[in-house]
């Protein structure tokens, strides 16, 4: 099920602005790889690119090449629709569907694809998902009420409970407890070392002791200055980033001398 | 602390927090007090050249106002005094912009009461020479044609307002965009005489049909339809759209089952309030659907009444004596404006009932 992700060359573009800058990565399958980096770098906008997100923003547009277990992302007989079926995503900020209740969204995913299922199964596919995204005991009182009431570190576990619901081969998170408590934020992260059993997963992270914890890849994007494009600077297993990178400016940014 | 237990009168008091200023405030009648007083001096005066209601109003105002803002600037200092001279300018403003609102529906309202019977509601002018008679016809051929109005018109106008919003790149809806601001000043005569010189290529010159007003009426409320559909498609966030997409569902399904759930409230009301705009049109059911005595249901055949046309043949050609018309003409108005206002309500109600809730 887990899909290996090789990236080669990519180059991001909005519009005339390069965003990202010459990317090589193999993204390996069953584990989770950590993008770490300053703000505006370029992580959200390569996280997006790996689902095909990117080019919903008018005159986005990439070049290069995603190949996905030997399959071009980009290629011409590819619908973007099927690759995000099978690449799931949490956003940086919470979007629940403002519509709908608790329960509906978290069977969103399964519903707007018209899959039928029965009332049981979707109930248990209801508790799984919550259960797994910690939200299960705050929210099993009253799952028909509006997913929007939530606070903001609630949504954000709904959003990441509607995300699993789908269960996706690869899943890519942005920031995904960057609103969340301490006890949130492990439960989480239990839950990404669950996945990755199965699933690949992507995780766009600012916590530096996140990405050392739970990942085994990671990867540094930086920009070479104002207006520049983000390049990925160095990518490599997690032990070795954090105790002995081969990048000064990798070394700079984990022990916070940086800029 | 000191700030607020100071019994200091003086306008700067440096406390602990630096210099934060301190006003004494008239109290609340007292500004009231003043205000009266410059009127009353006004109403004086315009005894004393004469009274007449409207001179006494105006003096009353300008010199309650000029007073209060004299009397403030003296006891409670400068800011103060502009902020309550501004506040009564807004005020009045007000208050001269709803004057003609208030008289227009007084004069409706005591005129058209007189017809507000019964026989106004269930009966036609079929036979009917002067008194007596009734609106029902005007009033079942205005709902009709309302009605056929906006099946042809809501469709068209949500559709161009999806493809603008979701689909449009490029000179296409450039294009679109322009065509529906200048139907949207199109004058509504010209959008009847349209109607009238389509249906007469089909059906020779002369044809009267209420098919036809819908028509010319569609000219008029698409564009309105469009537009505010257009500006409501857009406040529902990206986020949400990207949400859907990042959950593998196609852009014709996120439409269907995000954007457009998450605009329904605003969806209704802008449909509501196009319809109220054109419901009481006049010149182009002059012309597409002229006017008849007797009740016909048929948008597809011959004649049908409508309200405003019903009106303006009441007023025009009342006969003799032109009492009765006249009284029929001002309930018919009143009922138009009835139907106006429940549409409004109507739009409050749905954008209440259809607004996503937060459940808090
Ligand atoms: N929709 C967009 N249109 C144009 N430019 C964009 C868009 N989104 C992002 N950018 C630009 O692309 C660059 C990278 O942005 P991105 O969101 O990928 O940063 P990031 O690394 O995720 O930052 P953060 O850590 O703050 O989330 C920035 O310079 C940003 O201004
Ligand atoms: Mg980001």
């Amino acid at each position: 099920m887990a899909k290996r992700i090789d990236v080669s060359d990519l180059d991001i573009y909005y519009g005339n602005f390069k965003a990202v800058e010459g990317v090589n990565i193999s993204i390996e399958p069953r584990s989770i790889t950590a993008l770490i980096g300053p703000s505006g770098c370029g992580k959200s906008t390569f996280l997006r690119s790996l689902n095909r997100m990117h080019e919903v923003v008018p005159g986005a547009r990439i070049e290069g090449k995603v190949v996905i277990d030997g399959q071009d992302l980009y290629g011409s007989d590819v619908d973007p629709v099927d690759v995000r079926r099978q690449i799931g995503m949490v956003f940086q900020r919470p979007n629940p569907f403002p519509t709908m209740s608790i329960y509906d969204n978290v069977v969103a995913g399964v519903r707007l694809n018209s899959t039928k299922l029965k009332r049981a199964a979707l109930d248990e596919l209801v508790e799984r998902s919550l259960r797994a995204a910690n939200l299960w005991t705050e929210v099993k009182d009253r799952l028909d009420r509006p997913g929007a009431g939530l606070s903001g570190g609630q949504q954000q576990r709904l959003c990441i409970a509607r995300a699993i619901a789908v269960e996706p081969e690869v899943l890519l998170m942005d920031e995904p407890c960057s609103a969340l408590d301490p006890i949130s934020t492990l439960a989480i992260e239990d839950l990404m070392t669950q996945l990755k059993e199965r699933f690949t997963i992507v995780i766009v992270t600012h916590n530096m002791q996140q990405a050392a914890r739970v990942s085994e890849f990671t990867g540094f994007f930086n920009l070479a200055g104002v207006g520049q494009p983000g390049r990925l600077v160095e990518f490599n297993p997690t032990e070795k980033i954090f105790s002995n990178p081969d990048q000064k400016s990798t070394e700079d940014y984990i022990s916070g001398r940086f800029g | 602390m000191s700030t607020s237990t100071s019994p200091a009168p003086a306008t700067t008091s440096a406390g602990p927090l630096g210099s934060i200023s301190q006003h004494r405030r008239l109290p609340r009648f007292g500004a009231a007090g003043i205000f009266a007083v410059g009127a009353a001096a006004g109403i004086m005066l315009s005894a004393v050249t004469g009274f007449a209601l409207v001179l006494a109003a105006i003096y009353a105002v300008v010199l309650g106002t000029a007073g209060l803002h004299v009397g403030s600037r003296l006891l409670e200092g400068r800011r103060t005094a502009a902020d309550r001279l501004v506040t009564a300018l807004v005020r009045i403003a007000f208050a001269l912009a709803m004057v003609p609102l208030v008289w227009l529906v007084w004069t409706v309202v005591s005129k058209g009461t007189a017809r507000l019977d019964g026989a106004f509601f269930n009966q036609s002018m079929f036979g009917i020479a002067n008194e007596g008679g009734g609106a029902y016809h005007a009033i079942m051929g205005t709902l009709i044609i309302t009605a056929v109005t906006a099946v042809i018109s809501v469709p068209v106008g949500l559709l161009t307002a999806i493809y603008l919003v979701e689909y449009g790149h490029g000179k296409l809806p450039k294009a679109i965009n322009l065509l529906v601001d200048v139907m949207t000043g199109i004058p509504s005569i010209v959008a009847g005489l349209f109607a009238y010189a389509l249906f007469s290529l089909f059906f020779g010159p002369g044809v009267r049909l209420g098919i036809a007003g819908a028509v010319a009426l569609s000219v008029l409320m698409t564009p309105v339809v469009v537009r505010s559909a257009e500006e409501v498609f857009k406040l529902v966030p990206n986020e949400l759209r990207e949400a859907s997409y990042a959950l593998g569902v196609p852009k014709w399904r996120t439409i269907v089952k995000v954007v457009i759930p998450t605009a329904i409230a605003g969806l209704g009301t802008g449909i509501t309030l196009a319809i109220a705009r054109v419901i009481g049109e006049t010149a182009p059911l002059l012309v597409t659907v002229g006017i008849t005595a007797v009740t016909n249901l048929d948008p597809f055949n011959g004649r049908i009444a409508t309200l405003p046309v019903f009106a303006y043949y009441q007023l025009t050609r009342p006969g003799v004596p032109p009492e009765f018309a006249v009284d029929r003409a001002w309930t018919a108005a009143f009922i138009l404006i009835i139907l106006v206002m429940a549409l409004n309500v109507v739009a409050r109600l749905i954008s209440r009932f259809f607004a996503p809730k937060t459940g808090r």
